[in-house]
């Protein structure tokens, strides 16, 4: 579990992080979401003991990171923006440094390296020197480095960055899978990965929080754009149809639709409007069209 | 201590897989090569010199001929040396932000910096020792004494011992290797030639400033006289580079 408080983080006059509060639960994956220099890594930062805080507190499985690092340090595997490995190496030699780092037993670490590099597909360049792989495989050992020493708690700090989509997609499947084993965090601007992956999501923008969202609240909101104004009828159709809609109003050329529960599956619905004949041009899930709204909202009020 | 060799360790491997190390180590050994056979060649000189005319039979002392000025010089190289050999060590984490994989390991600050200290100072003892075949070719052919000879040898780890702790402090100010060089550079000749300042300035100064310097602690050991005050200073020196190193963490954390 991870309780953040409070936390505050200035860079000489600027506040990096500003008083932000959020906690994920045990076998959770949530995301950090936010422009660039929204304070994403600073706060991933403190919550590894990379960085103090300045104010508030940070607190992993009930410890607080400022107060036992080490014990922290143990509980948690992190994921750098920047994958930190020593080209020199091979992934090898790279991967026993790293579970030595963790203090594991000497009869672990070769059961620790097979797993990870399994688990990681990283069989084909597990003899190779680091600075001949590729970016993706860089990134997969990146990941592997992370999880060795069987941490309860994961950083990831935008993992899928600089990837193909096969790879992103090949990413995103184990990160999923690390949610039987950990409490992960990652950190993203890629709207579809956290709508994907993630249990929660934490909007930050300038080191502000703006909002804290579940899948349960942006899983019951969707947005169509359609060619032409959608007529009441359709509206009214679509809540007769499906008891799950709760609300359905066309605002200009925007459909805008709430349901009662959440929905994985949003293509019943497109389904029906297809059927009537609606020219669909852009479907916006539900993450995306709260995003939007929330940070536009604040440049509003900015402005 | 197994988290510090677990550091020792990687870096010893990064030394030698990357040419750096063995480009040093021939480097050192031409130019210390070629002090020791320019003095050797003084020295032959000179003794055959003192055995044709007679006189000054009894100066005559192979230790002081030949080890003393060879010493000398060799620390000279050292000034140069050992900076390039420092200078990645925390430099390179850095640029490479591998460093943020350390910090936020359970690896305590103090055994990552005892770990990369020692791998420097292991390299560093290695060179020294390939340097003993000169002193294996004046024991095949002729007769110095040993104990002096080991003094002197001890002295000139314990000067590389300091220089290997300035250059880390350098090293962990910046992330350019080459700015950590320059910086450790200067250091070690500024403390140097401290004591020149010392010679000419007022009572007081001239005490603290000649203590400070590297030379007066050298000038001992490299003649074979071993001052337990010398290895305190050493010893100290290494200890304030250290601690000064760790202190260049804690500040950066919290600017």
């Amino acid at each position: 579990m991870i309780q953040v408080e409070n936390l505050t983080k200035k860079f000489a006059n600027v506040r990096a992080v500003d008083d932000i509060s959020f906690r994920v639960e045990k076998g959770k994956i949530w995301g950090f979401l936010g422009p660039n220099g929204a304070g994403k890594t600073t706060t991933m930062r403190i919550l590894t003991g990379y960085l103090p805080a300045n104010e508030g507190r940070a607190r992993i499985n009930g410890i607080d990171v400022g107060g036992d690092p080490g014990a922290v340090r143990r509980m948690v595997g992190y994921l750098p923006e920047v994958v930190p490995v020593y080209s020199e190496l091979t992934v090898k030699e790279f991967l026993r440094f790293v579970a030595e780092l963790y203090g594991m037993e000497r009869k672990k670490i070769r059961f620790a390296i097979d797993r990870v590099v399994e688990k990681t597909s990283l069989q084909d360049v597990y003899g190779r020197l680091i600075k001949n792989i590729s970016r993706g495989y860089r990134q997969r050992l990146g990941i592997a480095q992370a999880i060795i020493h069987e941490p309860e708690v994961l950083i990831l700090d935008e993992p899928t960055i600089g990837l193909d989509p096969a790879q992103i997609i090949e990413i995103r499947e184990m990160i999923r899978s690390f949610k039987e084993s950990a409490t992960v965090i990652l950190s993203s601007h890629i709207l579809a990965e956290i709508t994907q992956v993630c249990d929660g999501a934490v909007i930050i923008r300038e080191g502000r929080l703006m909002a804290t969202l579940t899948r349960d609240e942006w899983g019951r909101n969707l947005e169509i754009v359609t060619a032409a104004p959608v007529g009441d009828e359709v509206c009214s159709g679509l809540r007769q149809s499906f008891p799950a809609v709760s609300a359905a109003a066309a605002e200009g050329s925007v459909l805008k639709l709430e349901f009662r529960e959440t929905l994985t599956d949003f293509n019943p619905v497109i389904g029906y409007l297809i059927q009537k004949d609606v020219r669909i041009r852009e479907i916006k899930a539900g993450l995306e069209a709260l995003y939007m709204k929330i940070i536009l909202a604040e440049t509003g009020r900015a402005s | 201590m197994r988290n510090i060799w677990t550091i020792t360790k990687k870096e010893l491997k990064t030394f030698l897989y990357s040419p750096i190390a063995y480009i040093l180590t021939a480097f050192f050994l031409l130019v210390s090569g070629f002090f020791f056979y320019n003095i050797l060649a003084w020295a032959n000189d000179q003794t055959m010199r003192a055995m044709q005319s007679g006189y000054g039979m009894e100066r005559l002392n192979i230790n002081q001929m030949l080890f003393q000025p060879f010493f000398s010089n060799m620390t000279i190289i050292l000034m140069f040396l050992l900076p390039m050999l420092t200078m990645r060590l925390f430099a390179d984490e850095k640029k490479m932000r591998t460093e943020e994989l350390l910090l936020t390991s359970p690896v305590r600050l103090s055994s990552i910096i005892i770990g990369k200290y020692l791998a420097a100072l292991i390299i560093y003892a290695l060179i020294l020792l390939l340097t003993a075949t000169y002193a294996v070719f004046v024991f095949v052919h002729g007769n110095p004494e040993a104990l002096p000879l080991l003094v002197a040898y001890l002295g000139l780890f314990l000067l590389g011992a300091v220089f290997i702790a300035i250059g880390l402090f350098a090293s962990a100010l910046t992330e350019n290797q080459v700015i950590a060089a320059v910086i450790s550079f200067s250091a070690i000749m500024l403390i140097w030639v401290i004591s020149w300042v010392g010679e000419s300035g007022p009572g007081a100064w001239q005490g603290i400033l000649t203590y400070l310097s590297f030379f007066s602690h050298f000038k001992n050991m490299a003649s074979g006289v071993i001052d337990t005050q010398d290895i305190v200073y050493y010893l100290s020196f290494v200890f304030l580079g250290l601690y000064l190193t760790r202190s260049v963490f804690e500040f950066r954390k919290w600017r």
